[in-house]
């Protein structure tokens, strides 16, 4: 069913005890719900990500996506923000991971929360959903086409993106990937490394990879949008958090 | 993939950005995901004032034939320049905000 929602901008404590901006979806028509952090991509907290938010809470699901750029730009456009952002060297793992830690207390702290917390992220979000996944007790965390997973970004890049490989022993919950067949990054190659590495650090895990699909196929607003790709991943997806967190 | 390549320069400008023209000191290069240009990916530069608001940037999207042409086109203006204008005194005027 499609649950009736409410959707507004909130302020969550993030890393460090700083208050920023979080745009929250939840449903109105439940009294018990499972939750999921949003990571958006490195284009910022933008009005694709935030469709996807209310995605969720349409579905059932509260949904909190914290504005990852809110210190390098308080108030800005989402892309003005992720110019800054970029041009300051992006956003550190440490802080990602307290931010994605202060947006879990805040959706466990919804009066309709059932307690148990996902996370999600697309493109450099998927890379960082699953290093929340390695430090925090999220119930379960979805990887869509995260890069430098498996492997360091280039050497020499203002950014730098590390393998979180040696970190996946700190995962307690299941982990869902998507990916496209014919993205290089990351690779099915990558993929496959990563799935070694979930298997021996014993991780309830599934990845799937999509044909005729690339990077980024669930982008609506983007010509790699795949739109047999995002409506299997979207029923993976759904399948995968009603059985983790519902 | 969302690329972490990104190059960044120093730089004596003006730009007109939605709150007009302004001084600009800075300027970032990469290859990533476009706001607006309808491609996955493209050549994006963002010229702004650092010590101005977030919205006090100029931002282009172009495409890589696009980019590397533009790239070109401006060096060859710069060589065509006749000798001794290139730096003349307009370009020691001081930062003004």
């Amino acid at each position: 069913m499609t649950h009736n929602l409410e959707a507004i901008t909130v302020t969550m404590t993030g890393h460090g005890g700083d208050e920023i901006e979080a745009y929250l979806a939840v449903p109105t028509d439940v009294t018990a719900v499972g939750s999921i952090v949003v990571i958006h991509h490195m284009p910022g907290y933008d009005e694709a990500t935030k469709e996807i938010a209310r995605k969720f809470a349409a579905n059932g699901f509260a949904a909190l996506m914290p504005n990852l750029y809110h210190r390098e730009a308080p108030g800005a456009d989402a892309d003005d923000a992720a110019a800054i952002a970029r041009a300051n060297g992006g956003v550190p793992d440490e802080r990602l991971i307290g931010d994605v830690a202060g947006a879990m207390a805040y959706l466990k702290g919804l009066p309709i929360s059932n307690g148990k917390v996902a996370s999600i992220g697309y493109c450099s979000g998927g890379r960082q959903s699953l290093l929340a996944a390695c430090h925090l007790p999220l119930d379960a965390s979805i990887d869509c086409y995260g890069a430098y997973v498996a492997i360091d970004s280039p050497e020499g890049s203002a950014l730098r993106a590390k393998a979180i490989l040696d970190q996946v022993g700190g995962i307690t919950g299941r982990i869902l990937g998507l990916f496209g067949a014919e993205d290089q990054y990351p690779s099915i190659e990558q993929n496959e490394t990563l799935a070694a590495a979930l298997t021996d650090a014993d991780v309830t895990f599934t990845l799937r990879t999509y044909e005729g699909a690339g990077h980024g196929f669930f982008a609506v607003d983007r010509p790699s949008y795949r739109s047999e790709a995002a409506v299997e991943g979207w029923r993976e997806i759904f399948s995968f958090l009603n059985e983790a967190i519902a | 993939m969302c690329t972490y390549d990104t190059e960044t320069i120093a730089l004596r400008a003006s730009g007109k950005t939605a709150e007009g023209w302004r001084r600009m000191d800075s300027a970032t290069v990469y290859f990533d995901h476009p706001v607006h240009f309808p491609a996955g990916h493209a050549l994006m530069i963002d010229v702004r004032n650092t010590t101005a608001s977030p919205a006090t940037r100029v931002a282009l999207e172009l495409d890589a034939d696009s980019a590397r042409s533009l790239a070109e086109a401006i060096l060859r203006t710069l060589a065509s320049v006749p000798a001794g204008l290139l730096n003349d005194e307009q370009s020691t005027l001081t930062e003004v905000r």
